[in-house]
């Protein structure tokens, strides 16, 4: 579903933001990404979305290359994912429903199914009360809630989720979670980065760990060689 | 579609000053193209119905004889400029300026008038060039005494034409430059006003097609507006000059349909360069 590489992202006043970084995500994996702050975890995120190219190396997202895809081909990309944010970027002036609609109205979808469609992700995610609530109305969680539905909305194959829990208290952190694990349960490919180290350690997931922009540990790949301790490299 | 039309509404409703502005330029711009093709366009007129009349004539120097003038008549049609010859003799110009004259007509002698041939050029050879290269041709034989063709006044006609389609263009581009800046920055306030749905259209996989359409379905309404504007503006302008001044000819339908659709590209375009230069900034 995702591999990266030998990638390198280069900004230009930043300079190096990841380096020589591959490793390989399959169909319906639930991966964390962690890493302190600055280690390149919305980077390497980013590059899976393609908002940002590679400086070198090769992204290969849901059967698309970032060598080959042509700019006009990154929509078709989009609509293959999902993404979701900390601050959940919702429009603000238009309701619940009208915030999931709009990603299915925006990518041509035909406006008879759009109803229904928002009906079903409301229910899948627990705000069939909250329609016709604007974002302001609704607690962190719920807001959340609201993005993943939207994410949803084109029947994504992987979920890009850049610290969905972020903002949220412990509760709301637990809900959006297993919410995620749910959509996960069901086949989707989810990629996650935190920086919610117990959330990772109580979830038992792959766990990719960044640091300085280099990948300094793959959980799967310290299985393959051993547990820990006995003598098996990272 | 009905998206794209009800943003485009929105467009104005946001920013209505900026956007009656644009209307405003748009207007001016086809308005200076108007104006100044009217006039190119009735100047043209009154050359058409001039050249057609353009005539040369070649007197004939007193004592010639018959045949070298006919000789040279001869030589003359064979000019491949030239569409006929006509021989008309003292006698027959004096009979041709009494009926011209009318009632001065017995001012004139018989004798006072010189013989001459008049000479017609084919359509196409009747602009002021090739009228007076032909007439330095002519003053080269013998025989001819003086050679005369409404030079100057014709001359003058072109002149005018051709300073009123250059102050035309000149102006209408200038106006046209400005209009394309002002849409273009009208437009930029829309996108940026919607900067943040603009960007998760992105994210959830619009095409920067679907994004930019009503941009630009907005630009064009308004360049559609300033259009019929300046349709409005060249109309009152013809009516008042027909009245007072003089009368003259409007715009075919083709070319007002043609003006107003130039309004809309006009607008377009002023929004394809701003959408454009957005969506590459993000
Ligand atoms: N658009 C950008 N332009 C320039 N530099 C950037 C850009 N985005 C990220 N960087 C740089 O890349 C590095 C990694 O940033 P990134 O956002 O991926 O970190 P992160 O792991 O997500 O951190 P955090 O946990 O704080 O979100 C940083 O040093 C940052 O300065
Ligand atoms: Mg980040």
């Amino acid at each position: 579903m995702i591999r990266f590489t030998r990638v390198t992202k280069e900004f230009p006043r930043t300079g190096v933001a990841l380096r020589e970084v591959s490793f390989h995500v399959a169909r319906g994996e639930f991966v964390f990404l962690t890493g302190p702050s600055g280690a390149g975890k919305s980077t390497i995120l980013k590059l899976c979305y393609l908002d940002e190219r590679p400086s070198d190396g090769e992204v290969r997202v849901a059967g698309m290359s970032s060598v080959a895809i042509r700019g006009s081909d990154v929509p078709k990309l989009r609509r293959k994912l999902g993404v979701i944010f900390q601050d959940f970027r919702l429009l603000e002036d238009r309701t619940v429903e009208a915030n999931i609609g709009f990603a299915l109205e925006v990518t041509g979808a035909p406006p008879a199914s759009i109803g229904p469609k928002v009906g079903r992700l409301l229910t899948q995610v627990g705000l069939a009360s909250k329609a016709t609530a604007f974002p302001a109305e609704l607690s962190g969680g719920e807001q959340q809630r609201v993005a993943i539905a939207r994410a949803l909305a084109n029947d994504p194959v992987l979920v890009i989720a850049d610290e969905p829990t972020g903002n949220l208290d412990d509760r709301a952190t637990r809900g959006v979670f297993q919410l995620l694990r749910d959509i996960n349960a069901s086949g989707t490919t989810v990629i996650m980065a935190t920086h919610d180290l117990d959330l990772v350690k109580r979830a038992e997931c792959r766990t990719l760990e960044l640091n300085h922009g280099a990948l300094v540990f793959d959980s799967a790949a310290a299985a393959a060689s051993g547990p820990p301790g006995a003598g098996g490299a990272a | 579609m009905s998206l794209a039309t009800r943003e485009a509404f929105n467009g104005f409703k946001r920013s209505p000053v900026l956007s009656l502005l644009s209307i405003t330029t748009i207007a001016f711009s086809l308005y200076a193209f108007g104006l100044f093709g009217l006039v190119a366009l009735n100047i043209r007129s009154a050359l058409a119905q001039v050249e057609d009349r353009v005539e040369i004539r070649a007197f004939v120097a007193d004592g010639t004889s018959a045949e070298a003038t006919s000789a040279a008549a001869g030589d003359i049609g064979a000019f491949p400029e030239v569409q006929s010859v006509t021989f008309v003799t003292s006698e027959q110009a004096l009979v041709r300026a009494r009926k011209e004259l009318g009632e001065f007509s017995d001012v004139f002698e018989a004798g006072i008038l010189p013989a001459s041939l008049d000479v017609r050029l084919k359509p196409g050879f009747r602009d002021p060039n090739t009228v007076k290269a032909v007439a330095e041709r002519l003053k080269s034989y013998d025989f001819t005494d003086d050679v005369r063709y409404g030079e100057e006044w014709v001359q003058k006609l072109y002149r005018i034409r051709n300073i009123a389609t250059l102050a035309g263009l000149v102006l209408g581009f200038a106006f046209a430059g400005v209009a394309v800046i002002i849409i273009g920055s009208t437009i930029r306030m829309s996108v940026l006003a919607r900067a943040r749905e603009i960007s998760i259209m992105r994210l959830v996989g619009a095409t920067d097609g679907f994004i930019r359409s009503p941009f630009l379905i907005d630009g064009a309404v308004k360049g559609t507006f300033g259009g019929i504007l300046a349709l409005l503006l060249t109309w009152v302008s013809y009516s008042l000059i027909t009245r007072f001044v003089i009368t003259a000819q409007f715009f075919d339908v083709r070319l007002v349909v043609l003006g107003v659709l130039a309004g809309a590209v006009l607008g377009l375009v002023g929004s394809a360069l701003s959408v454009s230069r957005h969506l590459r900034s993000v």
